[in-house]
């Protein structure tokens, strides 16, 4: 942490001054101004449309907006005396099989690949491993659905070993499909959230595993004294994050690999307030379910937040 | 340094870990990779000999129909065309316009620095949904247009955030003394920041690529002409038309060279190929630029 501490006193100036002297900052900030109040903020009306029963009367969408009948809260209301919960059900199921997979395994491939000596062998894992972040979701599920189809590799896998004794039909039964996504998120992350562990591998002080050396510790103990411990802020912040984006449980991916069959099962927030309010037209009625999403959402990130501030001042996002 | 280390009998819980190491490496590679190489052997295949199966490891007669077939398809070759006017064009403004913003915000005597950063912040906890943002852009008059592309691409404040502390990292007296030798913002940010940060630019410039070149869901949201369809769009429709086995007999039954399926694996590798190709090259910024936003400030 390094502050600098202003001695010399300034005369002060300005503020009209200083907007002149700063006129080409402004300048350069321009863009990306009317950049956050179109794309970013303008969308923030949605706060409103969830409260009035939005018809398009074709005056443009703020003028239809302001003319729009008041409902209050009768949207959230439909959505909790309706399909709440089956939707909550899919995604928590769906976030929390996600944090099953995506969370350990990184952690392991860092610790793992940190043990690799040779640099060749550890950049071929390496690169390997990151391949998928670097796919389409399009690809991706095309990948998943060709290899979990009936005659895909899995099902003759799973024959060849005598697991099964038949073809399983994996996009047929709605639960299994929870385990798909999740599977399918960590396969895609894997190598990348890897990273950022053996970025905060390579900061630890050498001299601890050498005085550990000493001590005659045995790698394993290395691993569970020295690296896993010193990689417990990094695990929290990823921690905090995953908290925070519980109910972003993916969105290409289910409308990719999901089918009317087992809607039931694979119809998270995001899908829910997607199918409704733009493919079915129900604009408020969507809003409201993607407000009550971005609600949640922002307390869960403020709430882990805030608990690990209480645990240790280093690690707060913010 | 460590590989000085004078040798020691293994301890026995090593050995397990290097097992079970071993084991899990392994697994990762497999299912890193062979999911693309089987996809490649498939597509390189004869397309009626593939309906037979049992391809896993190598190609058994060689055919590049499927590649033919698919790169004389106009529409593919459109959207093709269109992905790639998008990336090459996307990438640089959204490259400049995030460094603009990160420069501004780097500066100490910026007006208004604190609320005008939390402005862009507070824009990745919170957002208004999809409903609305699909109502501003079409008040926009946005949709359906190229436009539709690029200007919502323009800013990711995560990679604002990524160089803006690389910008703070570097030595401060940089911008000072060349403002007492008369460079205003516009000369320091072109002819200092723009050379000077060209890691991370490198870093964002090729995570903003592959986004533009992997973006399925906008161009099917937001545009409907038939001029504007992605690549990933058409690779949606190739794969919505595979019908499984029936197809592909029937196919077969009519002598063709290409099937419903073999389209379907030379189109994922025409989209997938050059990501392969290039990100080996470049991956050393992006390392560079993973780790310098896990260790944020």
């Amino acid at each position: 942490m390094k502050k600098t501490v202003t001695v010399t006193v300034k005369p002060v100036k300005s503020v009209r001054k200083r907007m002149w002297e700063q006129r080409y900052l402004f300048l350069l900030l321009l863009p990306a101004l009317v950049w956050v109040i179109l794309i970013c903020y303008a969308p923030m009306s949605g706060l409103y449309m969830a409260f009035v029963n939005y018809t398009p009367k074709g005056k443009g969408y703020f003028a239809d907006l302001a003319q729009s009948k008041f409902v209050g809260m009768n949207w959230f209301k439909f959505f909790f005396q309706t399909d709440f919960l089956t939707i909550m059900r899919n995604t928590l199921a769906t976030s929390f099989l996600t944090l099953l997979f995506s969370f350990p395994f990184p952690i392991f491939l860092a610790v793992c690949l940190n043990e690799i000596k040779s640099a060749r062998v550890k950049k071929f894992i390496q690169t390997s491993s990151y391949l998928p972040y670097f796919i389409s979701w399009v690809i991706a599920a095309n990948i998943f659905i060709t290899f979990l189809s009936s005659d895909g590799v899995i099902n003759k896998i799973l024959l060849g070993l005598g697991l099964t004794n038949k073809e399983i039909l994996f996009f047929q039964h709605g639960p299994y499909f929870w385990w798909i996504i999740a599977v399918a998120n960590g396969w895609k992350v894997l190598g990348y959230n890897a990273i950022i562990y053996l970025a905060a591998i390579s900061g630890i002080g050498q001299d601890m595993y050498e005085a550990a050396d000493v001590d005659g510790a045995t790698r394993v103990q290395k691993i569970f004294n020295i690296t896993l411990p010193s990689l417990k802020p990094t695990i929290i912040i990823m921690l905090i994050l995953a908290i925070g984006g519980i109910l972003n449980t993916g969105f290409e991916q289910q409308l990719l690999m999901g089918n009317d069959s087992i809607l039931n099962y694979s119809d998270v927030l995001d899908t829910y307030a997607y199918r409704y309010g733009l493919k079915n037209g129900m604009y408020s009625y969507g809003t409201a379910v993607g407000l009550f999403k971005s609600v949640v959402s922002f307390i869960l990130v403020m709430g882990a937040n805030r608990i690990s501030k209480r645990f240790n001042d280093n690690n707060a996002l913010f | 340094m460590r590989d000085i280390k004078i040798k020691k009998q293994y301890a026995p819980s090593d050995r397990i870990f290097d097992i079970i190491a071993f084991i899990f490496l392994a697994l990762v590679v497999i299912m890193c990779v062979y999911p693309f190489w089987n996809i490649f052997i498939i597509s390189i295949n004869d397309a009626t000999d593939a309906i037979r199966g049992g391809i896993y490891f190598l190609p058994r007669k060689l055919s590049i129909a499927s590649y033919e077939d698919i790169l004389t398809r106009s529409t593919f070759l459109h959207s093709i065309l269109v992905t790639v006017l998008r990336t090459g064009l996307g990438t640089p403004l959204a490259v400049l316009a995030t460094t603009a913003l990160a420069y501004v915000l780097s500066r100490q005597e910026l007006l208004c620095k604190k609320p005008i950063t939390l402005l862009f912040i507070f824009t990745m906890y919170f957002g208004g949904g999809l409903v609305p943002y699909y109502m501003v852009l079409k008040n926009l008059n946005m949709l359906d247009h190229f436009i539709v592309f690029i200007f919502p691409n323009l800013i990711s404040v995560y990679n604002m955030i990524l160089v803006r502390n690389y910008i703070e990292g570097m030595p401060q007296e940089l911008f000072e003394s060349s403002k007492i030798d008369g460079a205003n913002d516009l000369i320091i940010f072109t002819k200092i920041i723009l050379p000077l940060c060209k890691p991370i630019i490198m870093t964002i410039a090729l995570f903003v690529a592959i986004m533009h070149w992997n973006s399925w869901f906008d161009a099917y949201l937001y545009t409907n002409s038939q001029s504007l369809k992605v690549m990933q769009s058409v690779l949606v429709e190739i794969l919505n038309q595979y019908q499984t086995t029936a197809a592909n007999q029937a196919a077969n039954r009519a002598g063709q060279s290409v099937t419903p399926d073999s389209i379907r694996m030379a189109a994922t590798m025409v989209a997938t190929i050059p990501i392969i190709m290039v990100y080996p090259f470049i991956q050393k910024y992006f390392v560079k630029g993973i780790m310098l936003g896990a260790v944020k400030s």
